[in-house]
Formats: structure tokens, C-alpha cells, sequence
């Protein structure tokens, strides 16, 4: 399981696990019935404070990506997968609206942005056929 | 693991009131302030702030020249072995015996804490790659720094206390030292007092922080509350300005024309309230870092 924990954009450190294992589950890299490591573990490998981690876990719980087994450990919730295309889309909503706000102040009209992002979808789909 | 619970009862060390001056110099004026038992305490402030002074008078190292200091309910000038016996300190400067060999440093520590732990200093010695036969003298700058932390943790002590831990290491061993605070912490709910001017560092490891500035104590409070309490908003005006609307109180703003950037400690709504009444319309609203919440804490203080 890779999670990065950056401190320079002010985004809570629970926040970005929470959000990086949302992510993780939603594509399929942590797949349902997957153990996460247990708290310590993790607070060590990541170098941040062990209640940090547990507090994530707690909201990825209420949330229902992940439950507490009766063993003590946390796995990803066999529900995941459901959720996961809602979940998707708003991942990609969040990211639709940073760039929408980022050609506004480009005063980069709207009908130029869709051309833009018609463009590189051409370019992407050429790139992968040469692959 | 279960999770950590922090004890919200008396606190571990209580200051009330502390004041020290050396000579004409104030270094810690009227200071007050309580650190629960159980997690992460950072002590963060700039050079000369005054965060060792108030580490040292913890230590009992200082006699209060006013107020009081209890630590686990105890003057720690008045009873050093009821609170130094508790304690595990890693001092800024590292001043360990230079003549002493690694293996006699840990052997002639261990005299001095009846709940020394040989196995684990062994664990600690080996972990660190600590050649048990180097003189400290030679020791290089991160291997003085992990032996100091060795003496410091081989007795399990109730509270750990490090002064810039990580002042001039390599990222190696400043991982070592946050290493260890997590373990500290996580193994028997145990409490770590550290003061670092990193701070990343403060903002991976703490749990609750206090800023020091000039000897006085600014903000005290959760990391979480901190976090959560400071915004940055950025503001469109229906026109330019030379000079940043006053829109009431806030720690810092910048910005030229008709785009302002305001950072405020709490009252956020009230901001927006008097952003829209003085025609402007909120651009962004964003959560900062540790460090710019630092920068803008001290920097409000000089205006």
C-alpha cells in the first residue's frame, strides 16, 4: 500500500490517508477483504503520529470502505466495490473543479477548455497505440 | 493495535506563571502552560525563542525565578530524583562524556535508572549501529546524535524530552529519531515533549503543539483545532486597492489590485461577512500548513 504524506498544502495528514485509501479501493489496488496494516505499522513506515492513523481509519470505517474485524484488524469492507464508481466520480469532480477554477483565473474560456481536454484525450489515446 | 487514549486528568507538567531573565534579557516572560500525559507535545519557535529555557527549567535544571513548574506533580528543583528518574532527555548540544566508550556510556548511564532496560538498550545499540568499543569523541554528528537517544530511551522513561532532535542530521537519522518518538508514544501511552523549529516534522508527529515567540507563549492547542482553525482566503474586489482592506481581525494579508489574500485565525465566517459588504467575492478558501500558520502567527505579532 503506497501512501505519500506531503505537509506543504496545508491538506490535514488523516485527510491525505483517508483520501489515498479511498483512492486505493476505488481503483482496485486494494481490493475488498484486503488487511490494511495495523496502526503502529503504518504510523511507523509514514513517520506520522499513531493516533493520526487510527483517526483516518476511524472516518474510512464511518465512511464503510473499511471494518474492524473482531481479530483486531482492519480490512477493506466487501461494500467497496459498489461505491466505488460514485466514488470515482467525485474524486474527479473535486479535481474538474480545481481545474475550472485554474482556467478561470487563466481566463481560459470554457468552450476552450473542453477543446483542450478533447485535444489531449487524442494525444493520450495516440501515445497508448504506439505502446 | 488499540487506539492510543490521551488522559485528559491533571496534567503531566503544569507552569504557571514562570518568568526568567538573564540579566537584562527576558527570556521567557509570564509563561504558562499544561501538557497532558500520553502523546506528542511540540514545542515549536524560532532561535532564541526560548524553548530550551523552558525545557531546562522542566528539567529542574532552572529554578522558576517567578512561578511554579510541576512535573508528574512534583518541583522538579526540589525532588530531581522523583522527575529526572522518570525523565529521558536528549539535550540540543548532545553533551555526552567525549572520553567515554559507546559501551561504557550505556553501562555508566544504567547506573543512574534503576528501570534500565538491557535488552532493549542491546536492540537500541544494535538498531543504531553503535560500535560498542567507539570512543564518543569520534562518534560522527548522527551517531552522537543516535547514542545520545539510545541513553535517553533505554530506561523507558514516562516522558521523553528532545530539544531540537533533529538540528543538523541527515534525513536518516532525523527518520531514526521520529522513529522513536512514534514508538514511544504508541508502546505504553507514554509522552514525548520535543521542540523543533521543522516543521513538517511537528505536523507528522504531534499531537497537541504550542508556539513560543520571544519567551511568551502564543497559541496552545491541538495540532487538529490548530489546523482547523486557520484559513487562507483569497478575495476579488469590485476594484483595485492600494492597500489591503481592513475587513477586521486577521493575522496577515497580501496581495495588489483587486486580488487580496487574508490569513485569519478563526472568525472565518465573520471574514466572509465582511468580504462580500466590502464588494468582494471569495476566490478560494484554503487550509494552510503548520508552516505558514507559524510564519503568520509571529509575523502578526510584529505589526
Amino acid at each position: 500500500m503506497r501512501i505519500h504524506i506531503s505537509t506543504t498544502d496545508g491538506v490535514p495528514i488523516y485527510q491525505q490517508i483517508v483520501n489515498q485509501i479511498k483512492y486505493l479501493v476505488a481503483s482496485g489496488s486494494l481490493a475488498p477483504g484486503a488487511e490494511l496494516p495495523a496502526i503502529r505499522v503504518l504510523a511507523e513506515r509514514l513517520i506520522v503520529n499513531p493516533n493520526t492513523v487510527a483517526r483516518a481509519y476511524r472516518e474510512l470505517e464511518t465512511a464503510g470502505v473499511v471494518e474492524k474485524r473482531r481479530t483486531a484488524g482492519t480490512f477493506v469492507s466487501d461494500q467497496a466495490t459498489p461505491l466505488a464508481r460514485r466514488e470515482r466520480l467525485k474524486i474527479l469532480a473535486e479535481r474538474v473543479d480545481a481545474l475550472l477554477a485554474e482556467a478561470g483565473q487563466m481566463a481560459i474560456s470554457f468552450d476552450e477548455l473542453l477543446t483542450l481536454v478533447r485535444q489531449r484525450q487524442t494525444v493520450l489515446e495516440s501515445s497508448r497505440a504506439q505502446e | 493495535m488499540s487506539e492510543i487514549t490521551i488522559p485528559a486528568e491533571s496534567p503531566l507538567i503544569d507552569i504557571r506563571g514562570v518568568t526568567r531573565r538573564f540579566g537584562e534579557k527576558t527570556a521567557l516572560h509570564n509563561i504558562s502552560l499544561t501538557i497532558p500525559s500520553g502523546g506528542v507535545f511540540g514545542l515549536i519557535g524560532g532561535n532564541g525563542a526560548g524553548k530550551t529555557t523552558l525545557i531546562k527549567h522542566i528539567l529542574g535544571l532552572f529554578r522558576p525565578q517567578s512561578g511554579t513548574v510541576r512535573v508528574f506533580g512534583l518541583d522538579p528543583v526540589q525532588d530531581p530524583v522523583g522527575t529526572l528518574g522518570r525523565i529521558g532527555y536528549l539535550s540540543e548540544d548532545r553533551d555526552l562524556p567525549d572520553w567515554m566508550r559507546v559501551g561504557e556510556l550505556m553501562r555508566y548511564t544504567q547506573a543512574f535508572f534503576p528501570k534500565w532496560d538491557v535488552k532493549y538498550a542491546q536492540e537500541l545499540q544494535e538498531a543504531f549501529d553503535l560500535d560498542p568499543l567507539a570512543k564518543v569523541k569520534t562518534l560522527s554528528r548522527g551517531q552522537r546524535a543516535r547514542a545520545g537517544l539510545l541513553i535517553a530511551l533505554a530506561h523507558r522513561p514516562d516522558l521523553l524530552v528532545l530539544d531540537e532532535p533533529s538540528s543538523g542530521l541527515d534525513p536518516v537519522v532525523r527518520r531514526d529519531i521520529l522513529g522513536a518518538i512514534i514508538r514511544t508514544i504508541a508502546d505504553e501511552g507514554r509522552t514525548v515533549l520535543f521542540s523543533s523549529h521543522l516543521l513538517d516534522e511537528v505536523e507528522r508527529v504531534a499531537d497537541r503543539l504550542a508556539i513560543i515567540h520571544e519567551g511568551e507563549i502564543l497559541l496552545t492547542s491541538s495540532l487538529d483545532e490548530i489546523k482547523e482553525s486557520h484559513r487562507r482566503l483569497t478575495l476579488r474586489f469590485n476594484r483595485p486597492h492600494t492597500t489591503a482592506p481592513a475587513l477586521g481581525s486577521v493575522l496577515a494579508c497580501d496581495g495588489h489590485d483587486a486580488e487580496w489574500t487574508y490569513i485569519c485565525q478563526g472568525k472565518i465566517d465573520e471574514l466572509r461577512r465582511s468580504a462580500v459588504a466590502a464588494g468582494a467575492t471569495v476566490v478560494d478558501e484554503a487550509a494552510l500548513s503548520l508552516d505558514e500558520i507559524f510564519v503568520s502567527q509571529i509575523q502578526s505579532q510584529r505589526r
